[in-house]
């Protein structure tokens, strides 16, 4: 049973919530190997993903897991609409309303936007990425990739590797492990580490060597070549040198461990080709995920009332 | 809330074997013959018809199960949070004859549900639907072809089927609700 008619992070899930979209989600996941790839449950409902960042995978994502839901789908371009004449991000949101819309997808590059816009809109709002707070459908497909592979959540050692303190999937990814009762341990320089983290209930290293060891899941996060124009790091080689994962630094984790990333990758930034493309990559098959865990999201919001 | 026992073990033994004898008379054989459940209720049955029409033929014969819930036309009126289950449709169904299988056939909109599901799996020769009970109550122009017992209730009465693979003895209860629930299937 969902709680809230919105989807605005991990944090406000219970593990219980948690566990029925995952639960749903493989259901879906078996509806999207199927020759026909469409259920029709959300006839007659429109989603409108409104991104005021730039998106391939998470904005084609919702479309097409919309799309296989049977529901109408409007990419809304905020570069060719009325926000470059200056409405405000109100109005927007009230025309967006007011033209049918059943489900919004928001991605702002301020953090709080979705919640803001939950309070003032009836329809359900769905976050795609707030600022530096959170991405629940990244974490929520990353934990069904999780489960699928190791068949549990609770007890296993998850490492996240990168630029934790500009990282909404790492924060999103926080909550849900926790929640679920993995044990979770975020590396990065100590630049990149928000301070009093581990408050969060999670353990904190930087040393990629200590922090990896006998993990059963190694996920390494994107560096966000864009805000680092304030000088965290020496260079990208550096941080490669130090942080990047390598297949000498996986051979660390447990052998059977899986590594994924978000995407989109910078190769040889923050994960080495050898790794992404190697065999315990998953990262494809997170994307794969990724629909079948926005069609659950997407279903188990439109069935509420 | 009173309860009355309908059918028990041995009845609901003799229906169902009633049930394989006719399945095989009607299609003159099980070639070409799938058995599908529909979640939850139908597949249990499925599997037990299964097997009785296999120790008569001694024939394998492919079994399914259809999870009805993304088809339903009650989902956005309905209180209760949807729960999926396994849908799992083991052969082709493309030309052969599918036997739906349900534990009670009531206003029969699920099984106008089940009929969109399979099609979405490929083009049956034929479908036949097969039940336990038939409590009527029918808001769609839909009859089973194979049918254990025939129950005439009141609308807001109610029918549970309870079989050991449950961890419950085989048996059909009727249940009179004291308060006016409306209970559609």
């Amino acid at each position: 049973m969902l709680r809230s008619k919105d989807l605005l992070g991990i944090k406000d899930l219970t593990p219980e919530e948690i566990l029925y979209i995952l639960d749903t989600a493989s259901n879906f996941k078996d509806v999207l190997k199927r020759d026909i790839k469409k259920v029709p449950p959300l006839r007659g409902k429109t989603m409108v993903s409104l991104f005021f960042e730039p998106s391939t995978r998470t904005r084609t994502s919702f479309s097409l897991a919309a799309k296989r839901l049977s529901a109408d789908v409007v990419n809304f371009s905020v570069s060719t609409s009325s926000v470059v004449k200056g409405e405000s991000l109100q109005d927007t949101a009230l025309t967006i309303q007011s033209l049918g819309a059943d489900f919004v997808v928001i991605r702002h590059s301020a953090s709080g936007v979705p919640y803001y816009l939950s309070r003032i809109l009836d329809i359900s709002v769905i976050n795609a990425g707030d600022g530096a707070n959170e991405h629940p459908t990244q974490a929520l497909l990353d934990l069904f990739t999780i489960q699928s592979h190791k068949k549990r959540i609770k007890g296993l050692t998850v490492a996240i590797i990168g630029d934790i303190a500009h990282s909404r999937v790492a924060k999103s990814n926080i909550y849900g492990l926790t929640k679920l009762g993995a044990n979770v341990r975020v590396i990065a320089p100590p630049t990149l580490m928000p301070v009093e983290i581990e408050k969060l209930g999670i353990e904190v290293y930087h040393s990629v060597e200590e922090g990896i060891k006998d993990a059963d899941v190694v996920m390494t996060l994107r560096l966000q070549l864009e805000r680092q124009a304030k000088g965290f790091l020496p260079s990208l080689e550096e941080y490669f040198n130090l942080y990047g994962l390598t297949p000498e630094r996986l051979r660390l984790a447990k052998k059977d461990a899986i590594v994924m990333h978000p995407g989109p990758m910078n190769r040889g930034v923050e994960i080495s080709s050898e790794v992404a493309d190697g065999p315990q990559s998953v990262i494809l098959e997170q994307v794969t995920n990724g629909i079948a865990v926005r069609m659950a999201v997407l279903y188990l919001l439109g069935v509420r009332k | 809330m009173t309860k009355k026992e309908l059918m028990d073990k041995n009845e609901i033994n003799r229906a169902l074997k009633r049930i394989a004898h006719e399945i095989i008379e009607r299609n003159k054989g099980t070639e070409n013959l799938c058995l599908v459940g529909i979640q939850k209720g139908g597949v249990l049955l499925a599997k037990r018809l299964a097997s009785i029409i296999e120790s008569i033929e001694n024939r394998v014969i492919d079994v399914g199960m259809l999870d009805i819930t993304f088809y339903r036309d009650d989902i956005h009126t309905s209180m209760k949070q949807p729960v999926v289950k396994k849908t799992e449709i083991p052969c082709s169904i493309d030309d052969k004859t599918v036997v739906l299988v349900d534990d009670v056939l009531f206003t029969g909109r699920s099984i106008r549900a089940a009929m969109d599901a399979l099609i979405d799996f490929g083009r049956p020769a034929m479908i036949q639907l097969a039940v336990l009970i038939d409590r009527g109550h029918r808001q769609l122009p839909i009859r089973p072809d194979f049918v254990g017992k025939n129950i005439p209730t009141a609308f807001d009465e109610h029918i549970e089927v309870e079989l050991k693979e449950d961890g419950k003895d085989d048996r059909v209860l009727l249940i009179k609700s004291k308060k006016r629930k409306k209970n559609i299937k």
